[in-house]
């Protein structure tokens, strides 16, 4: 039964006093509070996400104001509020009520409270990460969570560094985060998976737009014949080598202790330079994990952790789970977004985006653990 | 008390429903007019007929307010979410077959799998500054197909009827419709990608999970289903 909904009053007054104790921990570590609506215009969160977060998200709409969202998580608010007049450094803390459309599971909470925390500070990314990961770490200690980490930074500077055409490299980008469509494209660029029949006529057809028929619709057909020119080009480019296909597999695969995967990484990246400053760049956030007391010879990484259900994490990423209680969701998740920024930085005239570094805690689940300890 | 039986009340799938119950020795019927909503059941006692829009169906087998319902597999998967949790596929009955399937214009010679769809949509975004828009009315089974299929870039509009018309209307580029001929599909210049259909869809005999039954009900039920071979 998800904590907040249906509880008694002492349960919810225990939750709310959790996230007051939370917040108070990230203010005294130099955040600034910070609150944000509820309803959110859900232009802005479509754009980013696409029509998927309407299976996660509330939408609801008024003559006036259009389609509005309420709020899912509060990383997209609290960037364009800074976007709108905030100066790097900067540090934020908020807690409030999140809301998250259930279709599957009964059992999982549509309506929690989160408590986060967001650094704004380019002068040291690895330093901010750690950051963050400490903070986190300090405000679940005693809960006994266990820790996966990764780094999505090490996936997206293989892509870069592949051998290929910048139009395929483009198109595995788009699709870091949807491994299976991530996986087919690299079987069809790596030649695994046959050409389709029906792109092979295509592709041998005199004059393919004969069967065209009437034109109806937005998509013209210099659209259609751009991309006949631009399937035709793709047709001429060599294969992926299986080697390079190998080396994204590799990747994909590490998962060792933090000292044991970069030792990996390294060795990997003898055959894939292009990953080797993505590479030290887990090396240095290792050096500044151990500083701020982590232990990393006990720390998981993952180089595909988080690669499913964290969106514009383009580096750091981390969740806290509760290893005596797997049917709870993580206790807490954050991770580093300066992909998002430059996204959202599109519209606030700030294109470049800001080094960006996060992480969400669950005060319910929190209270839950707490309660069983 | 008695097992409530849900069926389509009007048009061909009324007709046909009548007819599979018919041919096990159950007949359906309306109980008054041509008009009137209210059916009766002869060839066993204890089942009370209700005749309700096929769409309600699945919301009143959720809510167990009837036992038994003949609906689409479309519109229970559609509907219900966690429907295998709510309600149990009893007989599938052999007509009322379509497919829910995505359509292009058949200007578009260079889409033909979800690929190329997917390239497209990210393309056209690019282009025209929004995403790809795709009409329909199941949002929900082609959304979750989609995601599942990995394809970015596109939105769900909705189109509640004459879905073939909206992409000559530009209201949206390529639908997600049902279809049993294609015919009308055709006739308004769309073509269907050359992937398995998104679902297969037939009138299907459904069992509430949740509607409450007494002794004497689960006798009846247990009869009904005998009667119809489903024992």
């Amino acid at each position: 039964m998800p904590l907040w909904q249906g509880h008694s009053p002492e349960t919810r007054a225990e939750v709310k006093t959790c996230a007051a104790r939370l917040r108070a921990g990230f203010e005294a570590a130099g955040a600034a509070p910070v609150e944000c609506p509820i309803l959110l215009p859900a232009d802005t969160l479509l754009d980013l996400y696409g029509e998927d977060i309407r299976a996660r998200a509330y939408v609801t709409s008024d003559a006036l104001r259009g389609e509005q969202m309420m709020r899912p998580d509060f990383t997209v608010p609290v960037v364009e509020m800074h976007m709108n007049g905030g100066a790097e450094p900067a540090r934020y803390t908020y807690s409030g009520e999140v809301f998250r459309r259930q279709e599957e599971d009964e059992s999982r909470a549509n309506e929690y409270l989160q408590v986060g925390v967001e650094v704004f500070d380019g002068s040291d990314p690895a330093a901010a990460d750690a950051e963050v990961f400490a903070l986190v770490r300090a405000a679940t200690e005693g809960l006994n969570l266990r820790a996966a980490t990764g780094d999505i930074g090490i996936l997206l500077a293989a892509v870069a560094g592949l051998e290929t055409s910048a139009t395929r490299k483009a198109a595995l980008m788009r699709h870091i985060w949807r491994p299976r469509r991530f996986k087919a494209l690299l079987d069809r660029f790596s030649g695994r998976t046959p050409v389709p029949p029906s792109r092979l006529a295509l592709l041998s057809a005199d004059n393919p737009l004969d069967a065209a028929g009437p034109q109806i619709g937005l998509r013209g057909r210099a659209e259609v014949e751009a991309r006949i020119a631009a399937l035709k080009a793709d047709a001429d480019t060599a294969p992926l080598s299986d080697k390079q296909v190998g080396l994204i597999d590799a990747i994909l695969e590490v998962r060792e202790t933090l000292p044991y995967a970069l030792t990996r990484l390294r060795d990997i990246a003898i055959d894939m330079p292009a990953i080797s400053p993505a590479v030290e760049g887990v090396a240095a956030r290792a050096a500044a994990l151990d500083a701020r007391g982590v232990d990393i010879e006990a720390l998981d990484f993952e180089a595909a952790y988080g690669r499913t259900h964290m969106e514009y994490y383009d580096g750091f990423v981390f969740g806290l789970y509760a290893g005596s209680r797997p049917d709870l969701p993580p206790v807490a998740t954050g991770g580093r977004y300066d992909a998002l920024t430059r996204i959202l930085g599109q519209r606030a005239g700030r294109p470049d985006g800001i080094p960006a570094v996060g992480a969400v805690v669950r005060p319910g689940l929190v209270v839950e653990l707490e309660a069983e300890a | 008390m008695s097992v409530k039986l849900g069926v389509p009340s009007k048009g061909r799938l009324m007709e046909k429903t009548f007819d599979w119950f018919g041919q096990h020795g159950i007949v359906l019927g309306r109980a008054g007019s041509e008009r009137e909503y209210a059916g009766k059941v002869d060839g066993i006692d204890g089942v009370e007929l209700i005749m309700l829009s096929a769409g309600e169906i699945p919301r009143e087998l959720a809510a167990g307010r009837i036992h038994l319902g003949v609906t689409g597999t479309d519109l229970v998967r559609e509907k219900l979410a966690g429907w295998d949790q709510r309600v149990e596929e009893l007989a599938e009955l052999g007509f009322g077959h379509a497919d829910l399937i995505l359509a292009v214009p058949q200007a578009w010679v260079d889409v033909d799998l979800l690929d190329d769809l997917d390239a497209v949509a990210s393309a056209f975004r690019a282009a025209h500054g929004f995403r790809l828009r795709i009409a329909t009315k199941y949002h929900r089974l082609v959304r979750d197909y989609l995601r599942d299929h990995g394809v970015a870039d596109y939105q769900l509009v909705d189109s509640q009827g004459a879905t073939e018309g909206t992409v000559k209307n530009e209201t949206a580029e390529a639908i997600a419709d049902i279809t049993s001929t294609g015919e009308t599909l055709r006739a308004n210049h769309l073509k269907i990608l050359g992937e398995e259909p998104i679902l297969r869809s037939q009138a299907t005999l459904f069992r509430s999970r949740r509607a409450e039954m007494s002794a004497e009900d689960r006798q009846v039920l247990a009869l009904l289903l005998d009667r119809l071979g489903l024992d």
